[in-house]
């Protein structure tokens, strides 16, 4: 796969991509990195390393929020891991579910009261926008970093707090997002595969609209779908929303102009429409053949498995192509477990967040969700689930190819609101469907930044 | 116990409290109390608790501190701001206009005599019942942009080359979530209106009729005038509801495309709850008071007037 990676991506390797964004993390001060931790692992040692000791508080009930699963079998596994550990320690866990949406908003009011759940399993920043409500669980974080091979380094950043090594949440998975898209469309086009790079992706697509065959990115006011492809885009010009010292906004620059441009070419290659879509959407259009380019988490390979056989055949995915920045720059959706400090049963509650990430329920919950929670751990990179079928192998690499909301200022109330506003996705809309120029989107973004960023 | 005994019992008590009692205003006060106390809880303490926050920096799970009128400072300096405002005052506007006029047609069409004049009215009233969010999520299928079956139908009768792109473009999206707000809201002006219009009293329109005057006429003079302060109240309502809407966009656009169909509801939501800026998006939501202030102001002189 390096090998590969090596013919596709002028030189550029995994491994490098991971030491040259540790490198520049611990640089900027943003996370201590152990680079023997990361790259020294040896599975031998691994074995012997011993979990940290809690002892269980008497008859333990543990609340849990968290996100609907994605995929059916999500929920399946993530129970069935739970009512195991029930049997083993005798505790109760009590798992509520909401849509993955909402979690945000009823975790920041337990925080505000201080009661209600134990464990919440959260979104993005959330653990940085009340950290001083949160248990440290670095104990659980740095057992599982040894054993694991070590977390990746944007795992780093949003699990620790912000110039600490203080470790305020566990990033338990990302709901990965690749490129989908049609083998027969493209081939139709004369490519064997999609360009691996932007500006070869973006003639691609230009020949699949000609062909019939338009692409679909969401430019409404979509979450998921919307953040994550218009992140990649811009951080891969080299464009990014803040400086690293999370004051100076930097996000009109020549960089950011180039990036609109080249977006609004791939817009013309887009299906009417785009600007209205929200989640659901490109789902929605790929399966029923209206589109043959987007990106998504696997819930298209996972859907279509089942009930469209036909696009199922004719599915391939792959990360998203390398802009002119020369390295993958991408934004997936990651999930955090965080437990609060109002908890009563915080020991039952960190031996239950460490059971759940160990191999043998962690791989099971991998494998079964077809690799719709890509690792946040090293060592599961090599979880046989992976291999299940190529069209998923591309999902374990969205988290080491990643940056972080907010990139390259830290996570907190700023990053977390600029998302929640979308500002870099109406940058895109403005451009894109609005008819404004790139300087003048790029300037309306700087200045709904500033007020977030002050 | 004798007679002599309870009565005696009773004038005991009767001096402190039963006397009391028996005062107009305190009878009053205490059988209120009970509703009163759960308007402070539930009505003023949350008002009053989020035009405090407009006045602090507070972000969610942090507390605050007073900022003064700073988060409406900067909301004046806001151009996603002046936006809502202006989607909020033209979904309103054009909403209400519309929900009025042919609240009103529909109400005087409904209160003639016709046969299956029942299952009509009942079907009526369905829009007003269906919940928001359903009915949302239904019209959000009817005006998608990839599988509007609107769309589907024009284009197959040939009336349509290309598709309509409902709710990805900025003015398409303003006019489909304020038909959608229409058409949720028309059975609330009918049935509230046929209940005026059957208090008529019929001879005042025999009487037109033997003057001669024409419908309008009969309108203009007799429905009109005596159905005016039910109107008026009616429309007030409708004014406070349509202004603080919130599910029916939430659902269908979220605001988008290009905040294009943010009102004060969403965008107050996006920033406080979604954003975590909780001073901010109280800030927002406090905007929506003055105006509605004002409308029951001007509805209740109105009223006043009247009687």
């Amino acid at each position: 796969m390096e090998e590969k990676d090596k013919k596709q991506g002028k030189g550029f390797t995994r491994r490098d991509f991971i030491k040259k964004s540790a490198v520049g993390l611990a640089g900027a001060g943003l996370a201590t990195l152990s680079m023997d931790s990361l790259f020294q692992w040896n599975p031998a040692l691994a074995a012997n390393i011993a979990p940290p000791k809690f002892k269980l508080e008497k008859n333990p009930v543990i609340n849990v929020l968290r996100w609907s699963g994605f995929v059916k079998s999500d929920e399946q596994v993530w129970n069935a891991n739970t009512r195991k550990w029930e049997k083993e320690t005798g505790g109760k866990v009590v798992t509520e579910y909401l849509s993955w949406e909402d979690v945000r908003s009823k975790a920041a009011m337990e925080a505000s009261v201080g009661a209600g759940h134990d464990i919440v399993l959260g979104w993005y920043d959330d653990p940085h926008l009340y950290p001083d409500k949160l248990l440290d669980v670095s104990d659980v974080a740095v057992y599982l970093g040894k054993k694991y091979g070590g977390w990746y380094p944007v795992c780093e950043v949003y699990g620790k707090l912000y110039g600490t090594n203080k470790w305020i949440a566990l990033p338990i998975g990302s709901a990965g997002i690749c490129i989908n898209y049609r083998v027969s469309w493209v081939k139709e086009v004369g490519y064997e595969k999609l360009p691996s790079d932007i500006n070869g992706f973006i003639q691609c697509c230009k020949k699949l609209k000609a062909k019939g065959h338009p692409t679909g990115f969401a430019l409404g006011h979509a979450v998921g779908d919307g953040n994550t492809w218009t992140h990649w885009w811009l951080w891969s010009f080299g464009g990014k929303a803040v400086e690293k010292d999370g004051k100076t906004i930097a996000i009109n620059s020549k960089e950011t102009i180039q990036a609109l441009d080249a977006a609004r070419e791939l817009y013309e290659t887009m299906i009417q429409g785009v600007a209205s879509w929200l989640d659901p959407h490109n789902n929605k259009a790929f399966l029923s053949g209206q589109i043959s380019v987007t990106s998504n988490g696997n819930s298209i390979f996972y859907a279509s498995r089942n009930k469209f056989p036909d696009i199922n055949k004719d599915l391939m995915t792959m990360n998203f192509p390398v802009g002119p920045v020369g390295h993958p720059a991408e934004l997936s959706m990651i999930s955090q477990a965080f437990i609060f400090r109002h908890s009563s049963v915080p020991n039952a509650a960190k031996h239950y967040l460490t059971y759940m990430f160990e191999k043998a329920q962690y791989g099971k919950w991998e494998s079964e969700t077809w690799g719709y929670i890509t690792q946040t751990l090293q060592d599961y990179y090599n979880l046989p689930a992976w291999k299940k079928d190529p069209r998923i192998t591309p999902y374990r690499e969205c988290v080491k190819r990643m940056l972080w909301n907010g990139y390259a200022g830290p996570l907190g109330p700023a990053s977390a609101a600029a998302m929640s506003e979308y500002v870099v996705v109406d940058m895109f809309a403005d451009v894109c469907v609005g008819g404004k120029s790139p300087k003048a989107a790029a300037a309306a973004a700087e200045k709904k930044l500033k007020k977030f960023y002050r | 116990m004798s007679r002599a005994g309870i009565e005696s019992g009773w004038g005991g008590l009767k001096t402190p409290s039963v006397g009391l009692l028996q005062r107009k205003g305190v009878l009053g006060f205490v059988f209120t109390l009970p509703a009163d106390i759960i308007l402070l809880l539930l009505l003023a303490y949350p008002f009053v608790l989020g035009i405090w926050l407009s006045f602090t920096n507070t972000i969610i799970g942090r507390s605050g501190s007073f900022v003064g009128f700073s988060n409406y400072i900067e909301l004046f300096h806001s151009d996603v701001f002046w936006l809502t405002a202006f989607n909020t005052v033209f979904y309103t506007c054009v909403a209400v206009f519309f929900k009025l006029m042919l609240g009103l047609g529909l109400a005087i069409v409904l209160n003639q005599d016709f046969k299956g004049k029942g299952l009509v009215r009942a079907i009526v009233l369905l829009p007003w019942i269906v919940p928001t969010a359903l009915s949302a999520i239904a019209f959000w299928w009817i005006f998608d942009s990839n599988f509007s079956c609107i769309n589907w139908f024009l284009l197959r009768i040939g009336l349509l080359k290309t598709p309509i792109d409902f709710l990805g473009n900025t003015i398409n999206a303003r006019l489909t979530v304020i038909l959608v707000n229409i058409w949720r809201g028309i059975p609330f002006f009918t049935i509230g209106l046929m209940a005026g219009l059957q208090t008529i009293n019929q001879s005042l329109y025999e009487a037109a009729d033997i003057d001669g005057a024409t419908p309008w006429v009969k309108f203009k003079s007799i429905t009109l005038p005596l159905i005016m302060p039910l109107l008026a109240v009616i429309t007030t309502f409708s004014i406070i509801w349509t202004f603080a809407d919130f599910q029916l966009i939430w659902v269908m656009t979220r605001g988008g495309p290009d905040n294009a169909t943010h009102i004060f509801g969403t965008l107050s939501f996006q920033r406080a709850i979604a954003g975590g800026h909780l001073g901010e998006g109280a800030a927002i939501s406090a905007f929506i008071f003055p105006v509605l202030f004002i409308s029951v102001l001007i509805t209740s002189k109105y009223l006043k007037r009247e009687t």
